[in-house]
């Protein structure tokens, strides 16, 4: 009983110094463990796979450093794939914090890949008001992107020659760590027939299951977990995979304290 | 200049972190400026990339009697800034409005479009579904049988007009096991979320410190 009643008062820096060192530890001795690819991660991949050579996709950043650790490693590894698949990137977003920061990626990438600006992929950059910057490009995207991020007229640019709206754009991929998956789908999805995948933060996954159950996206990466599946299967291993085992471990910390709370509040409460 | 920028970040985060033991002045200060950056950072990005190339260079840019169209979007900006001025404030309520306006249509016809009529056709599941393999059959009209019952059994639960008694009251109780499921898988994924980004910050700091 003694045992139960100190846990319950137990210091609340005590449980995040041990969730600190279990995520710590496997990160600093690099634990590795295989990762089991799902089906919605499989479906995603499968979708960019499928798509012919010379294709338009569209990347949407909608995430900022808050949700960059779960869903950076899900957008260089969808930048890998396009361009070893030949396809067009079109980079725009709708949180300008975040366009900066995945642009880092970006460049990354795009060296790493040796895509040429222009003719394999183009930064759009910013624009407000994301419902009506949604729903108009499906009439035409210079109504609100007559030039790219650094002012230079989009039509100079070998790939944006034949690409107007939704019609020219084989896939849509939205990196959402908010309500944007849900508007690309009721929004854009749903009206104009675009295909799309959404990539999304461990929070916000959940709610997209049922656009999947219903065949509304074609896939979901949802999470770190999802972006370690989804590294596997790119075949680039990188800050997804190895932040799993950290992450299993954690949960199983997680899982352990939450039996011992409920252990130790029933306890109490046949006390009383 | 990026060394100097990664040590910043670094020391920034440590500054975040140490809230965990307490509350301090340098928490404090990290906080601030996160803050203060945002605001300015947002203010810059607006400026770049709506009200100069969107509102200010287009007037300019173009010609003839079309171009005069942008001073509507420019006059509604204006009102909304009144409500910096308490007296003049309500001046701000017209273009609120109009904002409004359109996004309650626009939401309208997509929610009906986009979730309402998509959501229920995907319910409408045969109970029985024929696979190709045995087991495919048995795992897919399980997995139909699931959600026919989840759906079915969960809005009963938010049926308010009758008592919950007898055959409703059965019904209820398996919409809310199906309810703190959904519940549960989303704890889980926050969870997840949130070690995630204790992940991320740690790389970051391991990457700076040479331990990775």
């Amino acid at each position: 009983m003694k045992l139960f009643d100190r846990l319950a008062a137990i210091d609340r820096r005590i449980i995040y110094l041990s969730v600190g060192l279990v995520v710590a530890i496997p990160l600093i001795l690099k634990f590795k463990m295989p990762i089991r690819v799902s089906q919605e991660v499989r479906s995603a991949y499968e979708t960019v796979e499928n798509l012919p050579s010379g294709s338009v996709v569209l990347a949407s950043i909608d995430y900022d450093a808050t949700s960059a650790p779960e869903l950076t490693p899900m957008f260089r590894s969808f930048l890998r794939q396009c361009f070893r698949n030949e396809l067009k990137v079109i980079y725009t977003g709708h949180l300008a914090i975040g366009l900066p920061l995945a642009q880092f990626d970006l460049d990354m990438i795009t060296e790493e890949c040796n895509a040429v600006y222009g003719e394999d992929y183009i930064n759009l950059g910013y624009r407000p008001g994301f419902v009506a910057v949604m729903i108009g490009f499906g009439r035409e995207i210079r109504d609100f992107f007559a030039v790219d991020y650094k002012g230079v007229p989009i039509d100079s640019f070998p790939m944006m020659k034949n690409v107007h709206n939704y019609n020219d754009i084989a896939l849509i991929v939205d990196f959402g760590h908010g309500i944007t998956p849900d508007y690309w789908v009721q929004y854009v999805v749903s009206r104009f027939g675009v295909k799309m995948f959404a990539c999304a933060t461990g929070v916000m996954a959940p709610s997209l299951y049922p656009y999947l159950q219903a065949g509304q996206i074609t896939g979901l990466i949802g999470g770190l977990q999802g972006a370690a599946e989804y590294e596997t299967l790119v075949g680039n291993p990188e800050t997804g995979t190895f932040g799993m085992p950290a992450q299993s471990i954690a949960h199983i910390l997680i899982i352990v304290f939450i039996i011992f709370g409920n252990i130790g509040y029933f306890i109490s409460r046949r006390k009383k | 200049m990026n060394l100097i920028g990664t040590w910043i970040a670094a020391g920034l985060t440590i500054a975040i972190l140490s809230f965990l033991y307490r509350d301090n002045p340098l928490y404090k200060f990290a906080e601030h400026l996160y803050v203060g950056v945002s605001a300015g950072y947002w203010v810059i990005y607006i400026w770049a990339f709506d009200v100069k190339p969107m509102l200010i260079d287009e007037f300019f840019r173009q010609a003839g009697m079309e171009k005069w169209i942008l001073i509507i979007p420019a006059i509604f900006g204006i009102m909304m800034m009144m409500r910096w001025f308490p007296n003049i404030a309500w001046i701000s309520r017209w273009p609120i409005s109009f904002t409004v306006g359109i996004a309650a249509g626009l939401a309208l016809t997509a929610q009906v479009q986009g979730y309402i009529i998509p959501q229920i056709q995907a319910t409408l599941l045969p109970l029985i579904s024929i696979g190709t393999k045995a087991s495919e059959t048995i795992v897919q009209s399980f997995n139909n049988i699931m959600i026919i019952v989840g759906v079915f059994c969960a809005i009963l639960y938010f049926y308010f007009s009758r008592e919950h008694k007898g055959a409703l009251k059965v019904g209820s109780r398996i919409g809310i096991v199906f309810l703190m499921i959904g519940f549960g898988a989303s704890f889980g994924y926050t969870v997840m979320a949130r070690i995630s980004l204790l992940i991320g910050r740690l790389m970051f700091l391991f990457g700076v410190f040479g331990l990775r």
